[in-house]
């Protein structure tokens, strides 16, 4: 219990610097919400009627005040860019941002999990050198050109899907998750190598400790170690792992959702600071915070559950 | 009695050194275990002691070969077998008990299902079986609350209760031959003797050979029938534990008792053998300890000593036995 209360006040304390941190680095950079909106062609006059409108010409600490205040009761304010409540923006996105990460979230699993296993297994065979090709090239290779690639491949030669052919979960719900397929994909062919290239290294590491040399001791083969000995002992050491693919596929990809032109929350960030939108900037950065604060504590909950030697404890 | 269990002949292991080459690590190397008996190995660290036991169970490290020489179990030489055959011995027949009884227990598996998983692995049994089985174990090698121990987990028992489990692991298919490698060396010497008095307890119960590797002679001596002393690879001495105690031959084995602290010793310098063990890819002398001995001869730095037999078991393999 002591460990949940001294998470959650993490968790608050956390968002607070956060929020604190985005406020003054926003302000920091140069732009002004009004002219931005009003263009190139405004006067003076009609920048600082907006400016009065917006809010944006009180003093700085008075605008974080209104703000944070405003937070806790759980209004996150109003865009200024698109002249409308955040929450509604948020509403609109999320589900997509949730679901694209979701489904990245299970290839990487479905895929990383059982090929890391394989590539401990085939150590010192052919196999073991293709797999570490692929793993490389699955880290190296930049995401923008990993998505343009699937697109020409699958996309323009195979006409397995129309690049850029976005269908709403409101139009139809399948439609929605098959036009999620492809950028799902893009998004775990990174992730996947990299989880790969971890078990793999954990496994290999567990295989040189002396429980294994007991279980060997004791008749068992190299199936039985593997399945039954490391494997789980290997999980422990990629679970933070993990937890960070968990926090970065939930956060939106910035890049992917630009490229596939899926309306994101990534999408959707990068438009809120181009157009210095403060509200929805704010919001957005404390929902990546939130998911990267709460996936930790999930990892600390799962490796606890399955490694004995840890237990929940108020120290460190 | 005279029955071997384990008859080993020109055991000879090498070790792959950094630019490819085989260092002999251990030297045509030739003893037998007798059914039922406590065989001691002895000598200091670097000796080849732990590689030949190694070298018996079928778990050498992969930079380890073995170059030539038989490992007679029952007759059947397991340097040649399958490694399915392999499988099948270890644990059953022939299982081993380690020096570090902490790292060698699986950190996330509950206690009953090490101790259990040899049964689970030979044969097949219920649930409730492995259970009883396991059970009786650990009461066997004398844990106190064996029903708790049974659920915990090994970060949960002291270095003692660990070692006894591992213990209870090695002899639950009641095996004809316990290998021990160093097993009491991370323990504390009450502990230590507690889990000398259990060997001893298992091997005069069932009749179960222990093959005893030991740095320490002292320990060698309250456990063990026979005793080899190895040096540098090589049987220096052989013999039943009196021969070796009240009529050591070679240098070194003295060397080694000496170095046995003792009550009337107390608040003297305890003596010791002067230099170190010379590593695998040092050059050797003809007699590798001469360059130690006390009492080296021209003879020893020119020509290998044959080895002679003093008594019936007896033998020692220097120029002055």
């Amino acid at each position: 219990m002591k460990y949940f209360l001294r998470k959650t006040l993490v968790l608050v304390l956390t968002i607070f610097s956060i929020s604190l941190l985005t406020f003054f680095a926003f302000h920091i950079i140069p732009g002004d919400p009004a002219s931005l909106i009003l263009g190139t062609n405004a006067t003076e006059e009609q920048v600082a009627a907006l400016q009065e409108q917006l809010g944006t010409n009180r003093p700085l600490s008075e605008q974080y005040i209104s703000w944070i205040t405003g937070f806790v009761r759980g209004d996150f304010g109003s865009s200024i860019r698109y002249r409308m409540p955040v929450s509604e923006l948020l509403k609109g996105r999320l589900p997509v941002t949730l679901s694209l990460g979701l489904i990245a979230l299970v290839m990487i699993l479905a895929a990383g999990i059982p090929l890391g296993i394989l590539a401990a297994r085939w150590r010192g065979k052919p196999g073991e050198k293709i797999l570490n090709i692929l793993t490389m090239l699955g880290i190296s290779v930049p995401n923008f050109f990993l998505c343009i690639l699937i697109m020409w491949i699958f996309g323009l030669i195979l006409h397995l899907f129309t690049p850029g052919d976005y269908v709403s979960y409101t139009r139809s719900l399948p439609r929605f998750l098959q036009s999620l397929f492809w950028p799902a994909l893009s998004i775990a062919i990174p992730q996947t190598a990299i989880l790969v290239k971890y078990i793999r290294t954990a496994m290999l590491e567990e295989l040189g400790e002396d429980y294994v040399r007991t279980a060997r001791g004791k008749g068992a083969g190299e199936t039985w170690i593997l399945y039954g000995h490391v494997l789980k002992n290997a999980i422990v050491a990629v679970v933070p792992l993990i937890g960070m693919i968990l926090a970065s596929v939930l956060s939106g990809s910035i890049i992917i959702e630009q490229v596939y032109g899926i309306p994101g929350m990534g999408k959707l960030l990068i438009g809120a600071v181009t157009s210095r939108d403060f509200p929805l900037t704010q919001t957005l950065v404390i929902y990546i915070t939130v998911i990267i604060v709460v996936t930790n504590f999930l990892v600390d909950i799962v490796i606890q559950v399955i490694d004995p030697r840890i237990r929940l404890s108020g120290r460190s | 009695m005279s029955e071997n269990i384990l008859e080993i002949k020109d055991l000879t292991l090498g070790v792959t050194e950094r630019d490819g080459s085989m260092a002999v690590a251990v030297d045509h190397i030739s003893f037998e275990v007798r059914a039922g008996e406590i065989l001691g190995i002895v000598g200091e660290s670097g000796c080849g002691k732990s590689l030949t036991v190694m070298s018996l169970m079928g778990l050498l490290r992969e930079d380890v070969k073995a170059l030539e020489g038989q490992i007679l179990f029952q007759g059947e030489d397991l340097l040649a077998v399958s490694e399915e055959r392999r499988r099948e011995i270890n644990g059953k027949d022939m299982s081993i008990i380690y020096q570090e009884p902490m790292t060698s227990l699986n950190p996330l598996m509950r206690i009953e299902r090490q101790v259990a998983e040899p049964l689970r692995l030979h044969g097949s049994y219920s649930r409730e079986e492995l259970h009883q089985k396991a059970l009786a174990l650990l009461t066997e090698v004398g844990i106190q609350d064996p029903e708790a121990c049974l659920r915990a987990y090994p970060h949960q028992l002291s270095g003692g209760m660990r070692q006894r489990v591992m213990i209870a692991m090695a002899t639950i298919c009641s095996p004809r031959i316990l290998l021990a490698d160093e097993p009491t060396t991370a323990l504390d010497v009450t502990t230590q003797a507690h889990v000398l008095d259990l060997l001893k307890r298992i091997n005069r119960e069932y009749g179960t050979a222990i093959l005893f590797i030991s740095h320490d002679l002292g320990v060698i001596n309250r456990i063990c029938d026979r005793v080899l002393v190895m040096y540098a690879g090589k049987i220096v001495e052989a013999g039943t534990n009196r021969d070796i105690l009240d009529a050591p031959c070679h240098e070194y084995t003295r060397g080694l008792i000496r170095s046995i602290p003792t009550r009337d010793r107390k608040g003297k310098e305890l003596p010791s053998i002067p230099g170190r063990v010379p590593s695998v890819e040092d050059p050797k002398e003809p007699c590798p300890f001469a360059p130690r001995c006390r009492r080296a001869m021209e003879i020893c730095h020119r020509e290998a000593p044959a080895c002679t037999r003093i008594d019936q078991d007896h033998i020692a393999c220097c120029h002055l036995c």
